[in-house]
């Protein structure tokens, strides 16, 4: 069995800390727009964080910062500090291909490589130069069994991925996130383009998931954020307006801002 | 499809109504009993269906304002809030139904002097005024209104714990009125249980209002006021 922990690691996660990812005044800019206003927010390991807005406020570009998915952007310019396990990710000696291994990201549309399941489930595992076909298929079937596709695809796992629906296709792209052993998922409204029951069993799913990763959500459903998330940062303009409890703030929160956010009064 | 500020305000009209019946109950029980009126306190046992049935749609009603509406927030809590106060306005509808059944059942009227020193008409007075001041604060949404009724309760409670020694004394000089003697106890017991159920309503108004949680605490909050 290989241990990819023992490959150079970006973060180092076995101190247990309190916070997994920290932001520290971050402001992010696009040419002369500035998208956000110094945010400052500590997110607990083992946890659901879910970001809540209204479009344009932010919240998928503050959650990009956090595996570096904004430097492709052009005239993206960030001022500030963002620390996962208490290392600076955007120090210039960062490995950023190794940092997005252990910052895993699934993305709004589901979007599985036209290859077979297997090899979308494999390939982050391959290009890693990882070649034992018999780790390859127990981290497949593994990754599989985590989110609940194993039973439903054991028997097909050379056919087309585009060939499953589109609940399948978002489970086999998170199956294809946790293969390469991330300790953090970051996942863009994940569930916006799935039918009711593929969305429960996306929502099932991270609920069990938050037990080894850390997971932090941007979300347009306000019942998604108080169904699956334990924290909630609710982001208007590119500033953190409020970030508590999900509990605190869908019940009383502290500012009239969110509450009318979430009551749907504006927004 | 009406929508949540709409169904809010539906919500709001009903539990106004609901207000106001019960408030019309408890004063006709109340003149019933100071003036034994039979006719009167019949009346109330014929509306207790009204109250029941008022009850049973606000809750209808809430049930489905959350699960259409998926309330969060103060619109939560203005729903839950909502349905424990239809319930614990019911609730005195059942003591003014309770009361008026035992003028119906009781022939002789209450003796006077002992009516008096029970300070029934206090007892009534104060309970009424607590059911009005606690209706303004629900219909304007106001919780230093709704802090109010914490006091004036005191008053309930004071004469209830009193009526022990007048009965105790009424009973020594006269034992063969036992049974009316338990009975007006039962009376003073019931307007005495209105009095809490009002500082329950007033401390969901405050939950509703201010999401501050008051269940429980009431010596501490009686005091602050």
């Amino acid at each position: 069995m290989i241990d990819m922990k023992e490959k150079k690691s970006v973060i180092d996660s076995s101190i247990q800390r309190t916070y997994k990812l920290q932001a520290k005044d971050v402001k992010v800019y696009y040419g002369d727009f500035m998208a956000i206003k110094g945010v400052s927010m500590d997110i607990k390991a083992n946890k659901v964080t879910a970001f809540i807005g209204p479009s344009g406020c932010g919240k998928s570009t503050f959650l990009r910062l956090f595996n570096r998915m904004n430097d492709y952007v052009d005239n993206f310019r960030m001022e500030g500090q963002i620390n996962i396990d208490g290392k600076d990710i955007y120090d210039k000696n960062i490995n950023v291909e190794l940092l997005r291994k252990q910052v895993g990201m699934v993305f709004q549309k589901p979007n599985p490589f036209p290859k077979s399941i297997y090899e979308n489930v494999a390939y982050g595992l391959k290009i890693q130069g990882i070649k034992d076909k018999t780790f390859l298929k127990e981290r497949v079937e593994e990754s599989l069994k985590q989110v609940a596709l194993w039973d439903e695809v054991k028997e097909d796992l050379n056919k087309s991925a585009l060939a499953l629906s589109g609940g399948q296709q978002q489970r086999l792209c998170i199956a294809r996130t946790l293969a390469v052993e991330p300790s953090i998922i970051l996942m863009d409204e994940p569930t916006s383009a799935l039918d009711p029951i593929s969305t429960a069993k996306i929502e099932e799913l991270i609920y069990n998931l938050k037990e080894k990763y850390t997971i932090v959500i941007v979300t347009h459903n306000m019942q998604q954020a108080s169904r699956i998330s334990d924290n909630t940062a609710f982001f208007y303009m590119g500033e953190l307006v409020e970030y508590d409890k999900t509990n605190k703030i869908f019940t009383h929160p502290s500012k009239k801002q969110t509450e009318n956010y979430i009551t749907g009064r504006f927004g | 499809m009406v929508n949540l500020d709409e169904h809010r305000d539906l919500l709001k009209h009903s539990g106004l109504e609901m207000f106001s019946l019960c408030r019309k109950q408890l004063n006709k029980a109340r003149k019933a009993f100071l003036n034994h009126d039979h006719d009167l306190a019949e009346e109330v046992i014929h509306t207790e269906n009204r109250v029941n049935s008022l009850d049973l749609k606000i809750d209808r009603d809430c049930e489905r304002f959350i699960a259409l509406h998926n309330p969060v927030a103060v619109d939560l809590r203005f729903v839950l809030a909502l349905r424990k106060i239809n319930f614990d306005l019911e609730r005195i509808g059942d003591h003014a139904y309770g009361i008026s059944k035992y003028i119906v059942e009781i022939d002789t009227p209450v003796d006077a002097e002992l009516q008096e020193s029970l300070q029934f008409v206090h007892m009534y007075e104060a309970a009424l005024s607590m059911l009005d001041d606690i209706t303004v604060a629900f219909k304007e949404e106001d919780a230093t209104m709704a802090r109010k009724v914490f006091k004036k309760d005191k008053l309930l409670n004071k004469i209830n714990f009193e009526s022990f020694g007048v009965i105790a004394e009424a009973v020594k000089k006269d034992a063969s009125k036992i049974d009316q003697y338990l009975l007006l106890f039962s009376v003073i017991k019931k307007i005495e249980r209105v009095g809490d159920l009002i500082t329950n309503i007033a401390e969901e108004i405050i939950f509703y209002m201010e999401a501050e949680v008051l269940k429980h605490a009431k010596k501490k909050v009686a005091n602050k006021s």
